[in-house]
């Protein structure tokens, strides 16, 4: 097939969509179409969003508050690499020592919030299928993403075009996509691969439990950047890394009377805040 | 409260292998619940002095060049085996390069999960009631912005001289502290930077003994 004339490119570039019918397509249209499975009461007509990002890549989503964003390690080598931001003022934003400091835990799992910088819980972990455990967590909010210098000493390549892509170029891209830059990127959250710390504050790589699941309420609109990269302290000396499967469907966020409103008053001074402020702002609306 | 008195030989605060060979070039003892910043000559050493004891100094560092490139907790603790800081803990930007170096530390152990007290998430952790009270984010922001830093450039900070224990489970928080008057820490600038600190305000936990109390800074060259 020539591309020496505009008419030969047209057809040729109109080519490949067929041509890669075969493949698993990344992002599905309409989201309707997706066959995996669901939690109960939710079907694939609900949905808003499906995705698979390769390993190696990365995605970036506007949800309104209230939106559910499930994420799903498929073969057991995935890690998702997450950034959140409040999406009308994205200057507030992920804060993961307020995440851990005020939640008095730093091992995230289902029931923990994720909290900005301005007290307000931007989302809410509402499932965890992973296989938790004090000795073994499966997610961090400590050792944050990977960088180019790092990736390059330890795999000898960080580029986003390479075979062992960096956390924090993959996060500059998607945030780019936003308007943002790299001094709007702070520390991340991983999920997928956890680490250990002992008593004397030594870190151990604890790494995956397997296929497995997690899920996002939207207490806010949000920015969600999402990268699928190995976790920076991973030993193993190959990259590893594997595809996501992201799926969104709406939903309403916490209120009173929903179980995870009251069950610490942290969390519900941080409900009460964000609920007061898509009042205010109209993000209810 | 036991104060230094600010007249005290700088050289006899600053830990010995600080103060060997070393001249001072700025010294100045930071008020209970204020900010302070400064831009460190590469090379120069900066010292904070716990002079009442169990002070929390909420720290953030900057190349003073490209302040694009300021501290990252998680890049500073891959390059280390251990969620504290230390004498040779290397403080790391976002691009994992070498910021400051710890060179002396007589405390023992500095936190780096904590974060800043802010009023906002003063309300999450103590009540509503807390919101007017003055935070360390407050004094980031004010010094900062007389560098042209503002809410995009604050990220987990250090807290110096504060004890945040991560329990095997992972339960973590801010307990009694194990600093005490005149103890000290030194940090070794590895390129040009700007340090902005917060003399931390907080009164609702023991990160200052539920009494703020001033720090002094000591910057020296050798
Ligand atoms: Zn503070």
């Amino acid at each position: 097939m020539t591309t020496a004339t505009t008419a030969g490119a047209k057809a040729h570039a109109r080519e490949q969509e067929r041509a890669a019918a075969a493949e698993l397509p990344r992002v599905l249209h309409p989201a309707s179409a997706y066959a995996g499975d669901l939690p109960p009461g939710v079907s694939a007509g609900d949905l808003v969003w499906a995705e698979t990002v390769p390993p190696g890549g990365y995605t970036s989503l506007v949800v309104a508050a209230g939106t559910r964003l499930r994420v799903r390690d498929t073969t057991g080598n995935g890690c998702a690499h997450l950034l959140v931001f409040h999406a009308d003022q994205p200057t507030e934003r992920l804060n993961v020592a307020d995440t851990v400091k005020v939640q008095w835990q730093a091992f995230l799992t289902a029931g923990h919030l994720l909290l900005s910088d301005q007290g307000r819980a931007l989302a809410t972990i509402v499932e965890d299928t992973a296989d938790n455990s004090a000795a073994a967590p499966r997610h961090d909010a400590l050792f944050g993403t990977s960088t180019l210098a790092r990736n390059v000493e330890r795999y000898g390549s960080g580029d986003v075009f390479g075979p062992s892509p960096a956390g924090r170029e993959l996060f500059a891209l998607a945030a780019a996509k936003h308007g943002l830059t790299r001094r709007d990127l702070p520390p991340s959250v991983t999920f997928f691969e956890g680490v250990s710390v002992s008593d004397a504050g030594r870190p151990a790589f604890v790494g995956s439990s397997g296929p497995a699941s997690i899920t996002l309420a939207a207490e806010l609109p949000l920015i969600v950047l999402l990268a699928s990269t190995a976790h920076p302290l991973d030993p193993r000396p190959e990259f590893t890394a594997g595809p996501l499967d992201v799926v969104a469907w709406p939903g309403a966020p916490t209120a009173p009377g929903d179980p995870a409103w009251g069950a610490t008053p942290e969390g519900r001074r941080a409900y009460e805040n964000s609920t007061a402020h898509r009042r205010t702002s109209g993000a209810d609306r | 409260m036991t104060v230094a008195p600010a007249t005290a030989d700088p050289l006899a605060i600053v830990p010995p292998e600080v103060a060997a060979d070393a001249v001072v070039i700025h010294d100045e003892t930071v008020a209970a619940r204020n900010p302070w910043t400064r831009v460190i000559a590469a090379g120069d050493t900066l010292t904070m002095v716990d002079v009442g004891g169990n002070q929390a100094v909420d720290f953030l560092v900057y190349d003073a060049h490209d302040t694009e490139l300021r501290y990252s907790a998680p890049d500073t603790l891959q390059g280390q085996d251990t969620i504290y800081l230390t004498t040779g803990s290397v403080l790391r930007d976002a691009e994992h390069g070498p910021l400051m170096t710890v060179v002396a530390d007589t405390c023992g152990r500095h936190d780096t999960l904590g974060g800043a007290c802010s009023k906002e998430s003063n309300t999450l952790r103590y009540g509503h009631h807390t919101r007017a009270q003055h935070a360390c984010v407050e004094n980031f922001l004010l010094g900062g912005s007389r560098h042209g830093l503002g809410k995009r450039d604050l990220v987990s900070n250090i807290n110096w001289f504060m004890n945040v224990p991560v329990d095997p489970d992972g339960a973590l928080g801010i307990v009694d502290g194990i600093s005490a008057p005149g103890l000290a820490v030194s940090v070794r600038a590895e390129r040009d930077v700007l340090v902005l600190i917060s003399n931390c305000p907080q009164i609702n936990n023991p990160c200052n003994g539920f009494d703020p109390t001033p720090v002094r800074v000591i910057v020296t060259r050798a």
